[in-house]
């Protein structure tokens, strides 16, 4: 593998992550942190939708995000042929 | 069967288990000792993560406090979730490609530096040891509440099994074993969930119940609420109304506060050594990848039934204790209350207020985790907002007119403006604890808490002792004591190693047995200075030394101490020396501390390492075959 292949990889290694992080901030710290008041207006169910990303959703979404990062991962690992 | 047997024999069955897992899985090599010899399963390595991360304090106590703090509890669960997320995308797969075995290794040899190696060891034992008492101390209780030893006893018990599974197996026995452990916690937990969660809402899901409707009327002390409300409205309007000043889900704490104590916890979990190590035991980088997913998926389900747990236990609480008559719950059961009781269970109607019901009440009141005070002498006991009494319980050896155990406290009045005065102190652990009791399930669930209490207990302990033991005889002796200047390698053989690992371990066990029967009295304090030096220590020179080729020693080196000092100067002087806050610097609390230092400490290394020489080129060259998947290959010692 030369460098500007690994370069490329690299890259697309971080932007990858940094899409998924974004994510991860958004519902984590955005929707069960700084605006869940807001959010607790807007009522499912039993719940106030705020609370229920703070105490629910935003687990869920974590787990969601860590096995879409390995699944693209791998596939990127595959197209630079860098896979084990 | 009765109820006592029942206990022996579940954990007498579990324990029996774990010491046969770890005679089967007997550790031949350091590598294997140290790293499992990097071929477990990811999905295993997930659950027996899972097993580790989770301690006494997630299994008997967070209920407990998510039920008490109500959405300010939130920072607990997203915090211990979320660094997962980090884990996986930011430290996992490149630290298994670097494929060493311990914490103190990676900064070591990527800070081509001793100095840096000697710190990193300095915290590991740090922070492994301020865990491990608690976790001895869990333990112990979980031992004297149901085995009815002292709690002493507990802890030489709960040591003597761990030296049995960790001295021999070491991080093969002890995945193993983990997993095996994980299984027992996560059933134990669950299943009283599933029943109280069928109990109140008639949902099998707990985590639907939580946003479900309640089953049955009841009175809350100021109104009647209907069935077919919603949990969490019904929970909300008592609050209101017995003089709550935040309904339960809307929270207290600042929403900085609660930023700064996530993110210290995300990034702190992210940065713990007994978690971090576990992704050295799967053979490739694409399975650390996963298995941090495996990991998360198999925490989430304890972490998401969590706070159901936490609500319908705040609700049977209301419903069940509010204007009760304390002497006719309490009482032994005559042949009439029996017969009364089945009659009602025919009947298809709820029995949990009824005579002789409340056992369980008196029963946690003698061990001391309940106290009740009836300041309005009517027999009957009241839950609302405010203390009931000033301090601690201490009580008097003598019966009140109710039978309840009597205490010496002063009472608190009653805030004006509120319907109902606090009567009841209920110690968070019994959300979990008497969870099976309060709810009147079989026998067998009972037992199935104790077991899977003392799993939880023994897994964390067992991880971070090895976690100890690994930087005491491979960082501190192996690379530090006993190197080799001429070869920069160990001049221990590996048998000479394994040896030390193990003398280690057992020494660790001492050590902590000794924090648990003696407990520092700061154990739950210590927590966020565990988390605190994880977040501001290892975190960042992780990522910088993946993430930042043009980092060098120099840098590592002054953000660690800065980032070091900061979190320990804070917390001391803001838990330890006066808590009273005179010494809080932008009113940031002891518990958000790391995460403050953790930026500092990356703005510290980012400026110190531009300002020195960059690194030697073959650490250049290191990293960027770190970021690279492919030859991972088997970790190796030197």
């Amino acid at each position: 593998m030369d460098e500007q292949q690994a370069r490329a990889y690299w890259q697309e290694n971080i932007r990858t992550i940094m899409q998924l992080l974004v994510v991860w901030f958004i519902v984590s710290y955005g929707c069960g942190v700084l605006f869940v008041d807001l959010l607790d207006t807007i009522a499912i169910g039993g719940f106030k939708l705020g609370f229920w990303f703070a105490q629910q959703g935003s687990m869920y979404v974590f787990l969601i995000l860590i096995f879409v990062y390995a699944k693209r991962m791998n596939t990127i690992d595959e197209k630079y042929d860098v896979h084990e | 069967m009765e109820l006592q047997t029942l206990i022996y024999l579940f954990v007498g069955a579990s324990f029996a288990l774990y010491i046969g897992i770890a005679i089967w899985a007997k550790a031949a090599s350091t590598s294997d000792f140290y790293i499992a010899g990097g071929g477990v399963n990811p999905v295993m390595n997930g659950m027996a993560t899972a097993a580790d991360w989770m301690s006494a304090a997630s299994f008997i106590s967070l209920a407990g406090i998510v039920s008490l703090l109500g959405r300010d509890g939130t920072a607990y669960l997203m915090g211990w979730t979320g660094g997962y997320v980090l884990l996986a995308m930011l430290l996992a797969p490149y630290l298994r490609k670097f494929g060493k075995f311990t914490v103190p290794d990676f900064v070591g040899d990527r800070y081509y530096s001793d100095v840096a190696r000697t710190v990193a060891v300095i915290c590991v034992i740090f922070i492994s040891f301020t865990y491990v008492a608690g976790q001895m101390r869990g333990v112990g209780i979980v031992f004297s509440r149901f085995l009815q030893v002292d709690i002493d006893t507990g802890v030489v018990l709960g040591m003597a099994v761990v030296f049995v599974y960790a001295v021999l197996g070491g991080m093969k026995g002890i995945t193993y074993t983990q997993v095996a452990q994980y299984c027992v916690l996560i059933v134990a937990y669950t299943i009283p969930a599933i029943f109280l969660s069928l109990q109140i809402t008639g949902d099998f899901l707990p985590q639907m119940g939580f946003g479900g409707t309640i089953e049955f009327a009841f009175d809350n002390g100021v109104r009647e609420i209907p069935a077919g409300t919603y949990v969490l409205h019904a929970l909300d309007q008592s609050f209101k109304d017995l003089g709550f000043a935040i309904p339960y889900t809307e929270g207290r704490a600042g929403v900085w506060d609660t930023f700064l104590l996530t993110v210290a916890l995300m990034a702190g979990t992210a940065g713990l050594p007994h978690v971090i190590v576990r992704f050295f035991t799967v053979p490739r980088v694409r399975d650390a990848r996963i298995s941090a997913g495996w990991a998360l998926l198999f925490i989430s389900i304890l972490y998401t039934v969590c706070p159901a747990v936490g609500a319908f236990g705040r609700l049977n609480l209301i419903k069940n204790l509010q204007n009760n008559d304390y002497a006719a719950w309490t009482r032994e059961c005559t042949s009439e209350d029996l017969a009364n009781i089945q009659a009602a269970q025919r009947a298809g109607q709820d029995t949990a207020r009824m005579p002789c019901r409340g056992q369980w009440f008196a029963t946690w009141e003698n061990s001391g985790l309940i106290a009740w005070l009836d300041k309005n002498g009517d027999g009957k006991i009241q839950i609302a907002n405010g203390g009931a009494f000033k301090g601690k319980a201490a009580y008097t050896g003598e019966r009140g007119a109710s039978g309840e155990r009597l205490i010496s406290n002063e009472a608190v009045a009653t805030p004006a403006g509120q319907a109902v005065g606090n009567e009841v102190v209920v110690d968070r652990d019994i959300i979990v604890l008497a969870n099976p009791e309060i709810a009147a399930l079989p026998n067998w669930v009972i037992a199935l808490i104790a077991a899977g209490g003392l799993a939880a207990a023994l897994s964390t302990a067992a991880g971070l002792l090895l976690v100890i033991s690994s930087s005491i005889s491979h960082d501190l002796l192996g690379r530090v004591i006993y190197k080799d200047e001429a070869t920069g390698k160990s001049k221990l053989s590996e048998g000479q190693e394994l040896m030390a690992a193990r003398i280690a371990a057992a020494f660790a066990i001492l050590v902590a047995g000794y924090l648990g029967i003696n407990p520092p009295g700061f154990v739950a304090q210590v927590v966020a200075f565990a988390f605190g030096l994880a977040a501001a220590s290892f975190f960042p020179v992780i990522i910088n030394g993946i993430f930042d080729k043009r980092m060098n020693k120099e840098g590592a080196i002054a953000g660690m101490a800065v980032g070091l000092t900061l979190t320990f100067v804070y917390i001391v002087l803001n838990v330890f020396v006066d808590s009273s806050g005179t010494y809080k610097i932008f009113s940031i609390e002891a518990t958000g501390i790391g995460t403050v230092a953790m930026v500092i400490h990356f703005v510290v290394a980012y400026f110190v390492s531009r300002a020195t020489a960059a690194p030697p080129q073959e650490i250049q060259d290191m990293v960027e075959s770190i970021r690279i998947p492919r030859g991972a290959g088997d970790a190796v010692a030197h």
